[in-house]
């Protein structure tokens, strides 16, 4: 594999960007659509090919340097990429997932005038994205990490006329520039301890010379973890995610769902040997998201938006990989950023079907029925309920599973709390697809006239994410399932420098097989049990959601309103800087302005006065002239 | 040096020098101005032109008479190349007052006063 290949990678989407966004209005959207595809599907099969080449070599990490990019004093920063089992696994999901929500979009998108822009931004993001993952320092991966936040906020307000769009976007970006803040703050103690932001030298220098829990290490790890908080959706920077749901849906399958929210995930995973180092903040990163995987689930069960529901989702699976992370079980939060890409970004496409057929309705209330009218989107997104909700065999059960046995090793408290998660999570699930297309038809005459199922451009790319959503799970099957755990032993040879570095957390008080299937039957069976209630509640007894006029008891009010967190961030946060800004105007308004306002007058008068001296009478200036020069002789001369 | 018959051999430092310096002096500062009063005075630019032209020579006159008296001959190559410089300048400023007088149909300057604010 050389290395011209390999770069070759981002710089497809970037090409395609260039092409797309330049000749915006002026390229027939066949063309369009034909050239953003092309070039993420030709960099699918450039990371296939990376990837087997990888393993055929023996599984060596490479890195590929580019060119020298700064050099100030002692601190060298290269551009370059790094190549390793972690990096190559992201290039398959972002361009592999990527690929599909690529195809989906030529038909979900085709009636949109903004199609090339549409094309333009989202190769961009991808190009951004695999920045992130291919660079082998961590400033490379600051620059991606901007540049997918910026495509993100981009295509949140891809509908730029809608103000409340252009607010989500507006939100998405400031919350996670707070996020950015940590995260920047982490990379400067990272220079000002190591000297250098290159993975490899970082690592082996703290694997060498800091003990486990040094108060500098934890200071990195928890200012990468804030970084990590605001582009994940963690608690208490999620609220941005489910605003941002105002984004076109294959936006949302792809960035909010599928890759950009996993960047968190892999920074951490990244920098193992730092957090490997720092417990503290491994307890932490567990408990936040312990916290957000239970508190966006319980978000969820009331929410009657269908792209709402899957946003608390997506929040609460991401707390989960969080919960895996805080547990060490970072081979497991990786399993299930991949099967959460496949289910999750099938769950939004078959959302986006939905949507599609109901002519833009989005709330579940309007819906029922729809079973079939959309056999193919209800049986894709079928699937995915069943491998979100964790029932085996399908992709969610093994990856979520695995999560919470490292979780009960680690901390009996955060695994309960995973289960309850995962009990609700069953259960808004359910009840998404149960209201979606069960039951009787609810919206109006004219809607149902129009259903139709999606185009073959939508479906294939449907299918597809349905097969590995149930397979997807098979490349780690735990031993006590009689698998080999493929993934797990792929990536073991990544965490070797933290085992040397911490050698005592990697003891795993192993579990007996068991304990392990105790552990799975109870997370099945009450993952079974939530199902069959909103069964019971929503297709035997036909409940609809009731509409917003009517009065709600207190708890159900305020899990309904996603627990006033909007309003409170509103008051604490909005409200205050706002009112700071109106103040600091008004000062600008005063004072500035009056010193400017004094001046241009100033000049202005002036100018007044001095133009009358120019009359345009050749004789005056001749007159003017000569009194000047004798004034200057007779300066010179006499005085 | 071939004597020329039609002039005999004169010494022109010395012819120069007969007449006392503050002649020359009171000469060109006479010369210099008139040419001011002409310029400051008249309305019609060829004769404001010619006033100019006076002004320039009575500057080279001045140049000349010093040349003599100190022995010096580069302000005489000096004037040489004021009256070359002289004479392109005559070229360009009697074709702008041509033109001037084909637009305007007169060569009064206080018509041309178009230029202000």
């Amino acid at each position: 594999m050389s290395a011209s290949l390999l770069i070759l990678i981002p710089l497809l989407p970037l090409a395609g960007f260039l092409i797309n966004g330049i000749g915006f209005p002026n390229i027939p959207k066949g063309a369009v659509g034909i050239i953003g595809t092309l070039a993420v599907v030709a960099s699918f099969v450039l990371s296939v090919m990376t990837f087997n080449a990888f393993v055929a070599a023996g599984s060596q990490p490479f890195i590929v340097p580019l060119f020298d990019w700064i050099t100030v004093g002692d601190l060298n920063i290269p551009f370059s990429f790094q190549v390793d089992q972690l990096s190559l696994l992201m290039l398959m999901i972002i361009t592999g997932v990527g690929s599909l929500i690529h195809i989906y979009s030529i038909g979900y998108m085709h009636h949109d005038s903004g199609f090339g822009k549409f094309f333009a931004y989202l190769n961009l993001f991808l190009f951004f994205m695999l920045l992130l993952v291919l660079g082998s320092n961590y400033v490379i991966m600051f620059i991606g990490w901007e540049g997918v936040g910026l495509c993100s906020y981009l295509l949140i307000g891809f509908w730029n006329k809608n103000t409340n769009y252009n607010n989500a976007a507006r939100k998405a970006f400031i919350m996670n520039r707070v996020g950015d803040l940590g995260f920047l703050l982490g990379i400067f103690t990272i220079i000002a301890t190591f000297g250098s932001v290159e993975y490899s030298e970082v690592f082996s220098k703290a694997a060498a010379g800091f003990q486990v829990g040094d108060p500098v290490i934890i200071t990195i790890t928890l200012f990468l973890f804030v970084g990590a908080m605001g582009k994940s959706a963690q608690i208490p920077l999620y609220t941005w995610l489910p605003d941002a749901m105002a984004g076109p849906t294959p936006v949302s399958a792809l960035i909010h769902a599928a890759t950009m929210v996993t960047a968190g995930i892999y920074m951490v995973i990244r920098s193992n040997v730092l957090y490997s180092l720092a417990p503290s903040t491994l307890e932490i990163v567990g408990i936040i998201g312990g916290a957000t995987a239970l508190f966006a689930a319980s978000i969820g069960l009331l929410q009657n938006d269908i792209k709402k529901v899957l946003a608390y989702s997506t929040v609460s699976q991401l707390g989960y990989m969080f919960m895996g992370l805080g547990a060490m079980a970072y081979s497991a939060s990786m399993f299930h950023v991949i099967t959460h890409a496949f289910f999750k970004a099938l769950l939004f496409l078959g959302a986006g079907s939905v949507i599609h057929a109901m002519s833009d309705e989005q709330d579940i209330r309007s819906m029922g029925g729809l079973r079939k009218k959309l056999p193919v989107t209800f049986l894709t997104f079928l699937i995915a309920t069943i491998a979100i909700s964790g029932i085996p065999p399908f992709a969610g059960f093994f990856s979520k599973d695995e999560i919470l046995a490292h979780v009960f090793e680690h901390n009996k408290a955060l695994w309960v709390i995973g289960v309850l998660g995962s009990v609700m999570t069953s259960f808004y699930m359910f009840r998404l697809l149960f209201l979606t297309f069960f039951g009787t038809f609810r919206g109006t005459h004219e809607q149902e006239h129009h259903l139709h199922e999606s185009p073959a451009s939508m479906t294939i790319p449907l299918i597809i994410l349905a097969v590995l959503s149930a397979v997807g799970g098979f490349i780690g099957v735990p031993e006590a399932l009689h698998g080999s755990h493929q993934l797990a032993q792929f990536m073991s040879p990544l965490y070797d420098l933290a085992k040397t570095a911490n050698p005592a957390a990697f003891e795993h008080t192993s579990l007996s097989h068991s304990e392990e299937y105790m552990l799975m039957a109870i997370s099945v069976a009450a993952a079974l049990i939530s199902a069959i209630a909103a069964y019971v509640m929503y297709v035997q007894k036909g409940a609809v959601p009731a509409p917003d006029s009517e009065e709600k008891s207190g708890l159900q009010r305020a899990v309904y309103n996603k627990y006033y967190v909007d309003e409170l961030y509103d008051a604490v946060f909005v409200k205050p800087i706002k009112t700071l800004s109106n103040i600091l105007y008004s000062f600008g308004e005063i004072f500035i302005d009056l010193i400017i306002d004094a001046f241009v007058k100033l000049v202005s008068l002036g100018a007044k006065l001095l133009r009358k001296t120019q009359t345009g009478s050749t004789g005056e200036y001749v007159f003017a002239m000569v009194i000047g020069i004798v004034v200057i002789l007779f300066w010179k001369l006499l005085l | 040096m071939i004597p020329n018959p039609m002039m005999p051999e004169v010494n022109i430092p010395a012819v120069i020098q007969h007449i006392p310096l503050q002649s020359y002096l009171i000469l060109s500062t006479l010369l210099f101005v008139i040419g001011i009063i002409g310029v400051l005075t008249r309305r019609n630019a060829i004769i404001i032109f010619m006033s100019i032209e006076l002004m320039l020579n009575a500057a080279n006159l001045l140049l000349i008479a010093f040349s003599s008296y100190r022995s010096d001959p580069s302000a005489q190559v000096f004037v040489f190349f004021i009256m070359a410089v002289a004479a392109a300048e005559v070229a360009v400023g009697l074709a702008i007052i041509v033109m001037i007088y084909r637009n305007t149909r007169n060569t009064d300057i206080g018509f041309l006063n178009k230029l202000k604010w």
